[in-house]
């Protein structure tokens, strides 16, 4: 297969060439191209923002597996967004640390702040915001993601300031 | 701004920590900068790799192992010499996969983080020394996808090492081949159970498999697959430097384990935070470390080690933080990080926090964990809003039954029922409060789905 071809999809989904030959290159990483699959993923994800259902057969073609195969991976997973997500997204903890920590509240505060609540993206397609297992940060709970920085511990009165920085 | 970043941070500065008693934490910086090669090198870092590939066997360092009993780390305490020991290996047989459980999503729980941010060479060191005793040929870290950072480290680190032939072929002159690589997940607490990890690492759906074979005979594509925790690796390197009677040692009179846990506190205490204590120390020391309750208030009680942990009371803060003393009182020390509850907090509302977390993460293989956890959660929340109806409470105990050992194909159940069975052991009083209503008639649906 020509490597730096794009990989076009019969319903026209594409996948740019730098993303086909990482993909490749994790799927060096393993005995069976089926296990590059949520890293396949998460490579798409990271250009488009959200993995379309077109996208599936396009991986499904790079990794030569079934595309039900992708498909049933892709719905598993919780950090692999099935619809479109704002241009960043929040990940707030509810795990018991952080509810110890009042996270209750921390999350009314993103939500009267944004106007929207868990699963919902903001009108301006700034924010998502989903809620998240144990970030790992409970000695400074209630903790958030946004992007790929955590934070904590974020106050309510915090949420203003915090979320100015991104545009 | 006043929010701060997250960084892992331990609690002891580098003045109270000695290669002789802190052996995971010993080289930690002050600033919590990751320990580089040359750094690690420079404080004897792969010297152990060094001294055992070169000369002593396999068998040798899963003797040292068992005999120093390193217990697994990552919440179930099994002899990690032990499993090493019933691996598959010898003539004829593949060589096979290790694997690093860096997964950590226990809620409550924030240790691996610190040592995969930190000192990722020691993990490395670890891993190669597990994989020269299981006879493995590669190696994954799978690492939870939120743990930016820490990706960040372990890949600088695995490159480091690869660059100065700690990884791949013939590593320091010995002979033994062996590589690893990093394998970045993509949410599902259920990921964490090391079956479930294997079929997630394969790139399908992250479901647990039935046991036997154990991995151990059969794992990631058929082939022999040791899995460890991050902490449980980093206990290695020490191990095989300093001997098992050293190990066996740092914990003393303590505690029948060995060597050292990375404990922590969270919760409203003074001074949340991570230390490395000799495994045994009461957790009154360590509540002690942390400053005590803030405000002045009273504990209530206290989770030992992750949101699948029993409930302790404060009489038993000064029982050794250990796993067979911990199992005695019907708890499990599992992570081994404290979670601190006070007087004021509700531990109904707490046990429906954590049932939503259970529930949700459920791979939803098997009926009791599918639909009993929804259940419970809907019961709690009835009994939350004063609508509990004659009967809930009991009923909640079957639910904690049904969900309990054996029940189910993994112990994903069994872990969202020690606290719901611990807290209606020890707060049933505030489950009674919830019951207002008489009981339900007949024509009530009794599995209400969905809604949680
Ligand atoms: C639902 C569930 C989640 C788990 N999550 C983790 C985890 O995140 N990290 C971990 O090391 N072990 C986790 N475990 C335990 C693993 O199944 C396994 O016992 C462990 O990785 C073995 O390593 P160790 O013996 O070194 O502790 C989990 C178990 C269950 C049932
Ligand atoms: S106990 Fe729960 S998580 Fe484990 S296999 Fe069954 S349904 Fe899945
Ligand atoms: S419980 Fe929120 S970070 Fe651990």
């Amino acid at each position: 297969m020509n490597d730096t071809a794009r990989t076009i999809a019969s319903d026209g989904f594409v996948i740019e060439p730098e993303d086909r030959r990482a993909i490749e290159h994790e799927r060096d990483h393993y005995e069976q191209p089926q296990a590059a699959c949520i890293e396949a993923l998460k490579i798409v994800q990271r250009r488009h923002g959200w993995v379309p259902d077109a996208a599936i057969p396009a991986i499904a073609e790079v990794l030569g597996v079934g595309p039900a195969d992708v498909e049933g991976v892709a719905t598993f997973y919780s950090l692999i967004f099935r619809q479109p997500v704002g241009r960043h997204v929040i990940l707030v903890c509810d795990s018991s640390s952080c509810f110890l920590n009042d996270y209750e509240e921390l999350r009314d505060a993103l939500s009267a702040e944004l106007g929207i609540g868990f699963g919902q993206t903001t009108a301006d397609g700034r924010f998502t915001l989903l809620p998240v297992c144990c970030l790992g940060a409970c000695d400074r709970g209630p903790a958030l993601m946004i992007d790929d920085c955590t934070y904590g511990p974020v106050a309510p009165g915090d949420v203003a300031d915090l979320l100015e920085g991104f545009a | 701004m006043s929010v701060t970043r997250y960084h892992s941070q331990l609690r002891q500065s580098a003045a109270e920590r000695r290669a002789e008693t802190h052996p995971l934490t010993w080289r930690l910086r002050d600033d919590g900068a990751r320990i580089g090669l040359d750094e690690y090198v420079d404080k004897d870092g792969y010297a152990a790799v060094r001294e055992v590939l070169n000369r002593q066997s396999p068998d040798d360092v899963i003797a040292t192992m068992k005999e120093a009993n390193v217990r697994g780390r990552g919440g179930a305490g099994f002899s990690a010499g032990m499993k090493w020991s019933l691996t598959m290996k010898g003539p004829g047989i593949p060589r096979g996969y290790l694997v690093c459980n860096a997964d950590e999503m226990e809620p409550g729980t924030f240790k691996d983080r610190l040592l995969l941010e930190q000192q990722p060479h020691l993990l490395i060191e670890g891993m190669i020394l597990g994989a020269y005793a299981n006879h493995s040929r590669y190696g994954y870290i799978f690492l939870r996808g939120e743990y930016v950072e820490a990706a960040r480290a372990v890949q600088q680190a695995l490159d480091e090492a690869r660059g100065a032939g700690w990884l791949g072929d013939d590593i320091a002159g010995s002979g033994f081949d062996f590589d690893i690589a990093l394998h970045t997940g993509a949410g599902r607490y259920i990921c964490g159970e090391e079956t479930a990890l294997i079929s997630s690492l394969e790139g399908k759906r992250a479901n647990p498999r039935a046991k036997p074979p154990f991995p151990g005979q059969s794992g990631a594509w058929g082939k022999p697959t040791v899995v460890n925790n991050v902490e449980t690796f980093c206990n290695a390197p020490a191990v095989m430097a300093h001997g098992a009677k050293w190990y066996q040692d740092l914990s003393g009179e303590l505690s029948n384990d060995g060597g050292t846990k990375l404990f922590g506190v969270s919760g409203k205490v003074e001074r949340t935070g991570l230390w490395e204590l000799p495994i045994g120390t009461p957790g009154r020391e360590l509540l002690e470390r942390a400053g005590g309750l803030r405000d002045g208030k009273a504990l209530k009680t206290w989770l030992p080690g992750g949101g699948s942990t029993g409930f302790l009371l404060p009489e038993h803060l000064d029982s050794a933080l250990d796993f067979d003393t911990i199992g005695k009182l019907g708890s499990r020390l599992g992570t081994g990080l404290l979670t601190v509850v006070n007087e004021d907090q509700s531990v109904l509302s707490l046990v429906r926090n954590l049932e939503q977390f259970f529930a949700r993460e459920s791979c939803g293989w098997c009926t009791p964990c599918r639909d009993g956890l929804p259940w419970t959660v809907k019961l709690l929340q009835a009994l939350e809003r004063g609508e509990g109806e004659r009967g809930d409470v009991e009923l909640l105990d079957k639910l904690a039954d049904d969900l309990g050992p054996g029940k189910t194909f993994c112990a994903h159940a069994p872990g969202a029922a020690m606290p719901l069975a611990s807290a209606l052991q020890y707060f049933r009083d505030e489950f009674e409060r919830g019951v207002t209503h008489p009981p339900r008639t007949a024509h009530a649906d009794p599995i209400p789905v969905g809604q949680i």
